[in-house]
């Protein structure tokens, strides 16, 4: 036998916070054999680089750095005897629920009856991004230079200034300068932050760095390291304002501009990615487009506190374990009976995307600009079911609504949106 | 001082593939590169394009040693486990005016002795290339595609098996003609040779005015590229060029599909100034995609992965219109000096029979006697990627290095990373990595495996981390 043949019964793939919630709620809600698979050394994902605190604060009302709060879950998941595989990468999974995956024992085939996906995401890099200029060493994605200051002591630059106002860019604004880096600014093409209002206070604000609003990037030099680089002001189309432009003179430059759900395995087997996600279509069992496999995490769509992240996934791990305690578990057909959900006025995306069932369904969603007042309404096949008074909503934090759905039937399609 | 046969200036692709050739022969030579890596200007920054030699004059050197150099293109790429793959090019006509250009493109193509050059129409185009809206095109099979920085490497690398002598981060400082030897200094210790092959690149005017009068000049002309993401693959099959530019000799902006699975589109045609200035612009990245946009309305610019941008060495300005010949010749001054000027695209075409023609220069100035032991294969082992499932679980087996992932984008094992290393150059960049194994080449670009690739650098190297650098 060339491949090395294993069975379980939920396999998640990705042993960060959403993977660990998953598995262990899977594990409590009764599935006998729970295998994590994570292809780093380490269990715990970006956590353990993480070493601010703000962890645990909507779950357990204490505020933990990142590897505190890993670590609770590590040792859970070790006491109730779920199998972690570390340095094992997944290359891909079919419908039948079978995974392959990579690791220095061999070439790993693992059968199960649900699969959990919990792969996190990954940053926007300057590519993505086509910002002009020269290509000099010193241009560092956020996470990255967040990994070498705080796993591996290497500070990434002296004069530095950061690209996005996302938390990650946010957050190492403030780290790097408390390790004696000059933080020259953060920019941000987009009239408000990206990131949370607390680390924009916490972490710009309290540390008098400079953000730049409604601007851009313009141009990068630099033959060998960075050596300056030009902003300027955009309009409301984004585009820069000419006579507007300053140079800044430093040697580092950090990206924090949006992170992507990693999905291409997922997309291999064949299940639907939702475009303004960009991560798979779920239920409200966060049961993907392929009946077994479920789906958590940054994967699922970009969170923006580790704590509603470990929410969600812990529903995704006790679906999972429900499945496989079904008799011919990967039978279960919703083909038949759904309602789908539509992002209308206002609403950026919204999970779930789709509902089977009737009662109350917890909705995830993200508005896309900000505004002090408004109403959300749920209309089911144009009738109104529900209706609420929001308050100062932000694109960067996810609001939370549970809504009842009634009894339907055939197919449906329910509109959510904003009434300004 | 060690006196060498012969000096060659330049790691690139002319200089790497003179080099090899130069190898079978009982010949003490040494290779200068200023870089930390060869293959680190133009030749790494370019289409990766195998041309057919339509393009060129007729009677040209361009025409001459691109046809020749593609039809040994195969075989050496073979050799030196490069892959190349003839994927064939429609020269699209976008009205019925273009196809008077392609009968001309046609008629050109069959006095430079290019094979199987067809006219097709829209249905042929349509089932081939659905993307592609044209209803007529030239078809030109003997065009393909190649890593033009991996054959450099391969192409170094054997030599380097084969005897040669490789310095990288060698700059020339001087070179002087004194008792029938070339005496060069660079920052690494003066040199001796009885040749010089100048094979300098976009540099190649100064290294000739270190000895003698240069009677030329170099006009460095910029090419952006994008890089798609490999999602996009389906895109096209073929390489998709426009009807040429009447001047400058520019091919036109095109659709290149890669090796690898990705599109480059570009290149661009800019005179600059400065022949390191390989900045890339807003102005030519929407230029880019909107000439794109006509060819393939489809085509997405959130798909774009990179953007780049290489160098062209051009030895006849804009106001004569930018076109003028390959020279690959002796000094008329100083006997022995080998001078490879103005080698623009096609010289990554070109590469294999120019390095032949140098040979035979040299072999008539001095007697060449073959080696009995020259090691013409070059063995690249497969990429874990490529494998089928049992030959990755044979292979983890064998060596445990190979099951554990590096780059997860591109599916890099570590015992490829530690190959990648171990180079027989020396060169211990980040670049050098990623050129070799494609280690941080894929989406995140880099974002995850540069750590790793770190820590194996000191782990297995002893590199000191505060030290390593991107190239």
């Amino acid at each position: 036998m060339i491949l090395i043949k294993v069975t379980s019964d939920v396999t998640v793939i990705g042993g960060g916070p959403a993977g660990l919630a998953a598995g262990i709620s899977a594990k409590e809600s009764g599935a006998e054999k729970v295998i994590i698979i994570d292809r780093n050394n380490w269990i715990g994902g970006i956590l353990p680089q993480c070493i601010h605190d703000g962890f645990g604060i909507e779950t357990t009302g204490l505020s933990q750095t990142g590897p505190e709060y890993i670590n609770e879950y590590i040792k859970k998941a070790r006491n109730l005897g779920i199998t972690l595989l570390i340095e094992t990468m997944v290359l891909n999974f079919n419908n039948k629920l079978e995974i392959i995956s990579a690791s220095k024992k061999g070439l790993l085939k693992i059968k199960s009856k649900s699969i959990i996906l919990a792969m996190g995401c990954r940053e926007k890099t300057r590519g993505n991004l086509i910002i002009p200029g020269d290509r000099p060493s010193g241009i560092y994605t956020a996470g990255l230079a967040q990994a070498l200051i705080n796993l591996y002591n290497i500070m990434p630059g002296k004069n530095i200034v950061i690209l996005g106002s996302g938390d990650v860019g946010l957050i190492m604004a403030r780290r790097l300068k408390i390790e004696g880096a000059n933080i020259l600014g953060v920019i941000e093409i987009l009239p408000y932050p990206n990131g949370l209002p607390r680390n924009v206070v916490q972490c710009l604000k309290d540390y008098n760095i400079p953000l730049f609003l409604n601007h851009t990037i313009t141009s990068i030099e630099g033959k060998d390291r960075l050596k300056k680089i030009t902003i300027a002001k955009v309009d409301k189309n984004k585009k820069p304002i000419l006579g507007t432009e300053k140079t800044i003179k430093c040697d580092t430059l950090l990206l924090s501009v949006g992170l992507i759900p990693e999905n291409e395995i997922s997309s291999d087997a064949g299940i639907i990615i939702d475009s303004s996600t960009s991560g798979p279509i779920v239920n409200q069992d966060y049961r993907t487009t392929i009946p077994g496999i479920y789906a958590c995490g940054n994967c699922l769509q970009v969170y923006d506190t580790v704590d509603l992240l470990s929410i969600h996934a812990k529903i995704a791990g006790r679906q999972s374990a429900i499945n496989t305690l079904k008799e011919n578990n990967n039978n279960i057909n919703y083909a038949e009976k759904k309602i789908i959900v539509k992002p209308g006025n206002g609403i950026k995306h919204i999970i779930p995307q789709q509902i089977n069932i009737t009662g109350m369904i917890n909705f995830s969603i993200r508005v896309d600009e900000p505004k002090n007042s408004t109403k959300i309404s749920f209309k089911l096949n144009k009738n109104e079911i529900f209706i609420k008074n929001l308050k100062y909503l932000n694109p960067a934090s996810i609001i939370n609504v549970k809504v009842k759905i009634p009894k339907f039937s055939k197919n449906n399609i329910l509109e959510v949106s904003l009434n300004e | 001082m060690k006196n060498f046969h012969i000096a060659i200036i330049g790691g690139g692709v002319i200089g790497s593939a003179i080099a090899r050739e130069l190898s079978r022969y009982e010949l003490d030579i040494i290779l200068f590169e200023k870089e930390s890596d060869v293959a680190s200007s133009t030749s790494k920054a370019n289409s990766g394009v195998i041309h057919s030699g339509i393009n060129s004059p007729p009677k040209s050197l361009k025409a001459h040693f691109c046809v020749e150099g593609n039809k040994i293109f195969q075989s050496l790429a073979e050799e030196l486990s490069v892959p190349v793959k003839f994927t064939g090019k429609y020269i699209i006509a976008r009205n019925e005016e273009e196809i008077k250009d392609l009968i001309k493109l046609k008629k050109n193509g069959i006095e430079n002795n290019v094979k199987g050059l067809r006219l097709i129409e829209a249905e042929e185009i349509n089932s081939n290339e659905p993307n592609i809206s044209s209803k007529y095109a030239l078809f030109v099979p003997s065009a393909g595609i190649t890593l033009p920085y991996q054959l450099t490497i391969a192409l170094a690398e054997n030599s380097i098996i084969n005897g040669v002598k490789f310095l990288l981060e060698t700059k020339i400082i001087d070179i002087n003609y004194i008792n029938y030897k070339y005496n060069i200094k660079t920052n690494n210790g003066l040199f001796q040779s009885d040749f010089i092959i100048n094979a300098a690149g976009l540099n190649c005017r100064d290294i000739v005015q270190m000895l003698e009068e240069p009677d030329f000049k170099v006009y460095p002309c910029r090419g952006e590229y994008l890089v798609l993401d490999k999602n996009c693959n389906s895109l096209i099959k073929k390489l998709i060029y426009p009807i040429p530019q009447k001047k400058y000799g520019f091919l036109g902006i095109h659709i290149t599909p890669t090796i690898d699975g990705n599109i480059l589109l570009g290149p661009t045609f800019e005179y600059i100034n400065n022949i390191n200035d390989t900045k890339t612009t807003k102005e030519k990245m929407n230029l880019i995609l909107n000439e794109v946009k006509e060819i393939i309305p489809s085509v997405n610019e959130k798909a774009v992965i990179n953007a780049y941008s290489g160098i062209r060495c051009k030895i006849s300005p804009p106001e004569y219109d930018g076109i003028s010949d390959f020279r690959v010749e002796n000094s008329k001054i100083n006997p022995g000096l080998i001078n490879l000027l103005g080698i623009e695209s096609p010289g990554l075409s070109a590469a294999p029979a120019i390095a032949k023609e140098v040979v035979k220069i040299i072999s008539k100035n001095i007697e060449l006697s073959k080696k009995t032991k020259f090691i013409s294969k070059y063995e690249k082992y497969k990429k874990f990627s490529d494998m089928t499932n049992v030959e990755k679980s044979k292979t983890i087996k064998r060596d445990t290095n190979w099951g554990r992932i590096i780059c997860r984008c591109e599916n890099v094992t570590e015992a490829e990373v530690i190959n990648a290393l171990s180079n027989p150059l020396g060169a211990k960049t980040l670049s050098s990595v990623k050129y070799r194994c494609r280690a941080g080449m894929g989406r995140c670009q880099g974002g995850f495996c540069t750590q790793h690739i770190i820590r194996i650098m000191e782990e297995k190297f002893n590199l000191d981390r505060t030290k390593i650098k991107l190239k």
